[in-house]
């Protein structure tokens, strides 16, 4: 009994003396700093600043490698956190940016050219003929995205349309590489008025293919400030770095410029629409 | 040299007999064409043709736009409508010419002049070849005279005339070897004189007698010529398990026929050759197999490339009230087409129409890794554990496990009792390594 006692207790001793030295010896750096900053970062791992992971980040911003704002998904709250920790200051970086899909045409509108049977992904319908709209330029609708997407920031509403929450988007941009259309753009939060459409089909064929379409009527280029609205091979495009009026919107005949904000509702009018049909 | 016979494959129902005694017919000028400029596989061609020029048949309206690329030719004479992007029967969208025929059909000056083929020089044949367009017809539209360019460290030393044709329903090659026997062998001659061979095999499926009979009836006393007749299995045709069969030779993964010294060449890329370099003639026309139940008049069309499929239909007595289905090439490859707006372009060997009650829309289930796949897979791949990997997103797990050797023969889908689409995972799986190979250069 006694013997069995002592021999453990030499033995525990023994190992506790291995373990003190092997904590001295292979004993790595590390920052305090790193740890705190990465208790302040959201921790999923989304890849947004392009590192391996929030740890990684966490460590880079601690040795001075990396922007404390480095984070898109933390934004300025997060980014003020760190400086707080690095002991500097945050001016403010640059504007918080969501993703947006340049679509509005779900299946009520749009036209199918075929009916597609194939795999649920958008990355695989694209390789069926660039995908079952008749438009080639739209949201295919299976939802490839809002798969990709961490946040729970994008909706598939009924008749097959991504919709971004600007609420919980959180930028990260996965989705904007997920998408095989790439009709998902960045666009800076604090901008209301969007046209939703990626069509460059001339007027007539981009009516045929979807009812809320550019058509390339240039009436919202004309009524915006210069230069804010520009054509670009027959669609319209928004240049974020304008601030133009809620009114403009009203200019298009198809329904297709929409203004988020104030009111709620305005960007899931699709959802609304498919009420009806289902 | 030994009759084996490769690892895998099927059995479909072949359904040939629709038009397989049925003689070739070559059919009126439709009212337009669809020529598009990209006809070949690799770099697509450059259009040298404008909106509202005039042009003669056989004129070049797009020159090839590197070295893995060919010429096109127009397939008539007559004006140039439009250039405008249009469904291509492979599955994109794609720019074409329309070319609205004159009707008078005039060949451009130097076209479709006989001459001699006798004493002409390697360089100056394989120049014919690309010069007057010719492609792979077996589908796969693969510059010619590329195929005929094998490094020179391999050493060849057969040349295979792939008859097989081994596809469902279609008879094209079938009706070509009865009725152009001549053609194809002076063609093949003309292959094998090119790359240094003096063994030529033309092999074709044991369930085409009258064509294997015709064959060697043509081959008689043409030294090194022989014709073999091969068991009837699904993909018989493809270059990979066709070589196996005849000399037992595995090409390498990711390799290609001339590492094993072997070329093979299609019966109507042989027979185009011929043309081409006998008669001056480019590759315009083809032979294209209008089949299938949903079809009234089943027939071997000879089409002028740029016919668009709804002629073609016309031209065989329209669709059958309850047709549902149009597949571009046959049942197992083929791809299915969404309006028969779409038009033959080099590689159209044929247009299978299936009726309502052939047509099912299948709901894909789990894999329950019964390994039916495995059995028939040609290429010896797991297409289970690929299908799987690939549903994952997980890409270079299905790249380790060799994806990009599947050549889409469509033997494991067909098999799957869970009906999976396998084949859309596999090509979506190839897609996605070669942005991960551009990637990482």
């Amino acid at each position: 009994m006694l013997t069995a006692v002592i021999a453990l207790a030499a033995l525990a001793l023994l190992a506790a003396f291995g373990l003190a030295i092997a904590a001295r010896v292979f004993a790595v750096p590390h920052n305090p700093k790193a740890d705190e900053i990465e208790e302040v970062l959201p921790g999923a791992n989304c890849g947004a600043c392009a590192l391996p992971g929030c740890a990684e980040l966490a460590r880079r911003i601690a040795e001075g490698k990396a922007d404390i704002d480095a984070c898109p998904v933390g934004g300025e709250s997060a980014a003020h956190t760190i400086a707080a920790i690095m002991g500097m200051e945050f001016e403010g970086g640059a504007e918080r940016e969501v993703a947006l899909v340049l679509c509005k045409g779900s299946d009520q509108v749009a036209a199918k050219r075929f009916f597609y049977n194939g795999i649920y992904d958008c990355n695989s319908a694209v390789l069926v003929f660039g995908g079952d709209k008749a438009c080639t330029y739209g949201c295919l609708g299976l939802g490839t995205c809002a798969g990709v997407c961490l946040f729970g920031a994008i909706d598939m509403v009924p008749g097959g349309l991504a919709v971004v929450d600007p609420e919980k988007c959180t930028g990260c941009a996965q989705c904007v590489a997920a998408c095989p259309k790439g009709i998902i753009k960045m666009v800076p939060a604090s901008r209301k008025l969007h046209i939703l459409c990626s069509s460059h089909d001339k007027g007539g064929v981009a009516r045929k293919h979807c009812k809320v379409a550019c058509i390339g009527c240039m009436k919202c280029v004309k009524a915006a400030p210069e230069g804010a609205i520009t054509m670009d091979n027959f669609l319209a495009v928004v240049d974020y770095s304008f601030e133009i009026p809620a009114e403009v919107a009203a200019e298009c005949p198809m329904n297709t410029i929409i203004v988020t904000g104030d009111a709620a509702g305005a960007c899931e009018e699709p959802a609304a629409a498919a009420g009806g049909d289902a | 040299m030994g009759s084996g016979r490769f690892f895998g494959g099927v059995h479909p129902s072949y359904n040939k007999g629709l038009a397989d005694s049925s003689a070739i017919v070559e059919m009126p000028l439709p009212e337009r064409l669809v020529v598009f400029f990209a006809q070949n596989l690799g770099v697509p061609s450059q259009p040298v043709v404008k909106k509202g020029d005039e042009v003669k048949k056989g004129q070049v309206i797009a020159e090839a736009g590197g070295f893995v690329s060919t010429p096109v030719h127009a397939p008539t004479s007559g004006t140039i409508g439009s250039i405008d992007i249009y469904p291509s029967p492979v599955g994109v969208d794609a720019p074409a010419a329309v070319l609205v025929p004159d009707g008078k059909d005039e060949w451009f000056e130097g076209c479709n002049v006989e001459r001699s083929s006798e004493g002409l020089g390697v360089k100056k044949i394989k120049e014919m070849i690309h010069d007057k367009g010719i492609v792979g017809m077996g589908g796969a539209t693969f510059p010619t005279h590329v195929k005929l360019s094998p490094l020179a460290e391999k050493k060849m030393d057969l040349l295979v005339i792939n008859g097989a044709e081994c596809e469902p329903y279609l008879t094209a090659d079938h009706r070509l070897m009865v009725e152009h026997a001549e053609g194809i062998r002076d063609g093949a001659s003309l292959f094998a004189t090119v790359i240094g061979v003096r063994n030529v095999v033309v092999a074709i499926e044991k369930n085409k007698p009258d064509a294997i009979e015709v064959m060697c009836k043509a081959v008689v006393g043409c030294q090194g010529f022989s014709v073999e007749a091969m068991d009837v299995i699904y993909p018989q045709g493809a270059e990979k398990q066709l070589i196996y069969t005849l000399t037992k030779r595995k090409v390498p993964a990711g390799g290609l026929p001339m590492d094993v010294g072997v070329l093979v060449q299609n019966v109507g890329t042989a027979l185009a050759a011929y043309e081409a370099v006998r008669y001056n003639r480019p590759l315009i026309q083809r032979v294209v197999t209008v089949t299938g139940s949903g079809i009234r008049e089943p027939k071997n069309v000879l089409a002028r490339v740029g016919t668009r499929f709804e002629d073609l239909v016309k031209f065989c007595g329209g669709l059958e009230g309850d047709a549902a289905k149009c597949i571009n090439g046959g049942p197992m490859m083929g791809v299915a087409q969404y309006s028969l707006d779409a038009a033959v372009t080099k590689g159209t060997s044929g247009l299978v129409i299936l009726r309502q009650e052939e047509v099912t829309q299948f709901v894909s289930d789990a894999c329950i890794r019964c390994a039916r796949c495995l059995e028939v897979c040609p290429m010896k791949l797991n297409p289970s554990a690929l299908s799987i990997f690939i549903e994952k997103m997980r890409f270079e797990d299905a790249n380790e496990y060799n994806v990009m050797d599947c050549i889409e023969c469509g033997c494991c889908a067909y098999v799957c009792p869970s009906r999976r689409p396998m084949v859309h995972h596999f090509r979506r799986a190839k897609a996605e390594v070669r942005k991960l190979q551009r990637k990482t250069g």
